[in-house]
């Protein structure tokens, strides 16, 4: 069975995925909108940006995020000087973290679904007597719903799979930064085969359950075809 | 309403420009009529607001919605108009009904709303409220998006090419309606369209755009009969005069019909005395007689004046603009006729209309 601290790291790494995933959405729609709408000249930029986490490996994430909120960081002097101290080795760093590496997953299929709704949609809606916010909320979110399910699920799952810039930035604190994915890696370095076996498993079945959920219920195109 | 519509732009996109300054009136159908390019789609969303030109005015009803040089520029949202786009535009993810209440959950409460039913049963598709749009024809839906924009009892209904997506009986299926909605209504319209047909089926007033510049603008009669607009020169030229029937010829199957300074015959109409009629006359089915023909099979000859006169460019015709009674007709002859019968401007002549056709 699982013990009471595989438990607690399955708690805290939902508690850190719903936590993120709320944040992500929240961000990461008014960001995906203004991607999505934009001409400005920095688009490419942010687009970049925002993409950088897909490509670079977990550690250099963790790593930079490490330098940069640690007691010599400017994020780090800053929110010494607010009288928070350092995020590292935090519950919130980790959670910080988590948001900036699973941006993406949010952004990008949000930002594709703006795009597939295009204009015309909006132009009938002020036609209509609907301002921007309210345009938003009764034309954009439900035409854009798939995209809103897919971003969140994809955003909550990437989440909970993160391991590389936890182990970087929140180490190994149990009830605080001790996540699945490094209580699995605890288990294995500890060679206990049978407990990482059933915590993957949980991980395993989680994780595919709500992709098939994603893409057989909902109906959703494969994370490439979102990406693209 | 009765206050005209006051619209003057300037915009500058660099290979386009529009530069209009136009006085519509405030009530009827008013034709944007141009080839593409010509700048009438533009021209209607400046007005609607979905585009803003850098220089602009823009006065409805006495309501002032953009006036530039005073920083005023009232978004689209809070323009009391209603817009139908080309292809309906309705939102998917909402019914029929759905679509309907968008707009109306939407504006004051304090404003008086149209009659939503006698919308619905004038378009006929109060069957259709409980469907989506995705599961109607496309007729139907261009109907829903007129009901959806008429709902909200706007000061001016603007049409982009609301059939230009249909097929020729879908067509025949919504004009009725358009020209009826005025009438029954009385809400102006601006309607854009770069077919002549639809002109002279809809058209009060006409405005002839090209290369972002207003050629003409003016009464439907007037207008078509300008010899200084491309549309005369044109093959399917056709001037269009109200008329009202006075007469059924039975035995003859022709109906008489009056209009301001002489009457015409034409093939049996099926409507009561009084009826009032729009018949297309084609400038090639009118010919010109320096005398009355007395030997003639065509009924309808009429004394005429000579205005204006105007060869084709390079073609063998020539256009001959005339007077008759109270309205303008247009003639296409060719030069060498012309020239043998030595027409001038304010030469009384007789004009023989070879055919016509009813447009409503």
């Amino acid at each position: 069975m699982l013990s009471p601290a595989d438990i607690e790291a399955l708690l805290l790494t939902f508690k850190v995925a719903i936590i993120s995933t709320a944040l992500m959405m929240l961000f990461g729609t008014p960001l995906a909108w203004w991607l999505a709408r934009t001409h400005s000249a920095w688009k490419g930029l942010i687009n970049a940006v925002v993409a950088l986490p897909l490509v670079l490996p977990p550690t250099v994430l963790g790593f930079y995020l490490l330098v940069l909120m640690g007691p010599a960081g400017v994020i780090g002097e800053f929110t010494n000087w607010l009288g928070i101290g350092t995020l590292p080795f935090t519950f919130e760093g980790l959670v910080i973290a988590s948001v900036l590496y699973s941006m993406p997953f949010v952004v990008q299929p949000l930002q594709a679904a703006f795009t597939t709704i295009g204009e015309l949609p909006l132009e009938a809606a002020a036609t209509l007597r609907a301002g921007p916010l309210d345009t938003f909320f009764s034309v954009v979110v439900p035409l854009a719903k798939p995209g809103f399910l897919t971003a969140a699920i994809l955003g909550f799952t990437h989440t909970v799979g993160e391991f590389g810039v936890v182990l970087m930035i929140g180490g190994n604190i149990p009830g605080k930064t001790r996540v699945v994915s490094v209580q699995i890696y605890n288990h294995v370095e500890a060679l206990q085969y049978s407990e990482a076996h059933l915590l993957a498993g949980v991980l395993l079945v989680f994780s595919f359950a709500v992709l098939l959920v994603l893409y057989t219920v909902l109906k959703t195109q494969p994370v490439a075809h979102q990406l693209k | 309403m009765t206050n005209p519509i006051i619209a003057r732009f300037q915009l500058d996109y660099g290979a386009f420009q529009l530069a209009v300054d136009l006085s519509l009136p405030g009530s009827g159908i008013t034709v944007l009529f141009g080839h593409s390019g010509s700048g009438k789609t533009t021209l209607l969303r400046c007005i609607a607001g979905l585009q803003q030109a850098q220089q602009g005015f823009l006065e409805i009803n006495g309501t002032n919605w953009q006036d530039s040089e005073h920083d005023v520029f009232l978004p689209t949202h809070k323009r009391a108009l209603g817009y139908v786009f080309q292809e309906a535009n309705l939102f998917p993810h909402l019914t029929v009904a759905g679509n309907l209440q968008f707009g109306l959950k939407r504006i004051a409460k304090q404003s008086n709303t149209a009659d939503v039913q006698h919308i619905l049963e004038l378009l006929g598709i109060d069957h259709l409220l409980k469907r989506k749009p995705d599961c109607l024809s496309g007729g139907e839906r261009q109907r829903v998006a007129i009901a959806r924009a008429l709902a909200l009892n706007p000061e001016v209904l603007l049409m982009d090419e609301p059939l230009a997506s249909l097929d020729f009986k879908r067509k025949q299926e919504i004009l009725p309606f358009i020209s009826r909605l005025h009438r029954d209504l009385n809400i102006p319209v601006l309607y854009v369209t770069h077919s002549q047909q639809e002109v002279a089926q809809l058209a009060d007033h006409l405005v002839v755009l090209e290369g972002g510049r207003a050629l003409a603008s003016g009464p439907l009669s007037e207008t078509l009969s300008r010899l200084d607009v491309p549309l005369a020169q044109d093959r399917e030229a056709a001037t269009v005069w109200p008329v009202t029937i006075v007469e059924h010829e039975v035995d003859y199957h022709l109906t008489r019909v009056t209009f301001a300074g002489g009457t015409l015959s034409l093939p049996t109409v099926d409507a009561v005395i009084g009826t009032p009629l729009r018949v297309q006359i084609y400038a090639r089915d009118v010919s010109i007689a320096l005398e009355v023909p007395t030997a003639t099979s065509i009924l309808n000859v009429l004394p005429a004046t000579i205005t204006g006169l105007a060869d084709d460019h390079g073609g063998g015709l020539s256009v001959v603009r005339l007077q008759v009674g109270g309205l303008a007709l247009l003639a296409h002859i060719t030069r060498k006729s012309a020239l043998l019968l030595n027409l001038q401007i304010g030469m009384a002549v007789y004009v023989q209309i070879k055919g016509t056709s009813i447009l409503n």
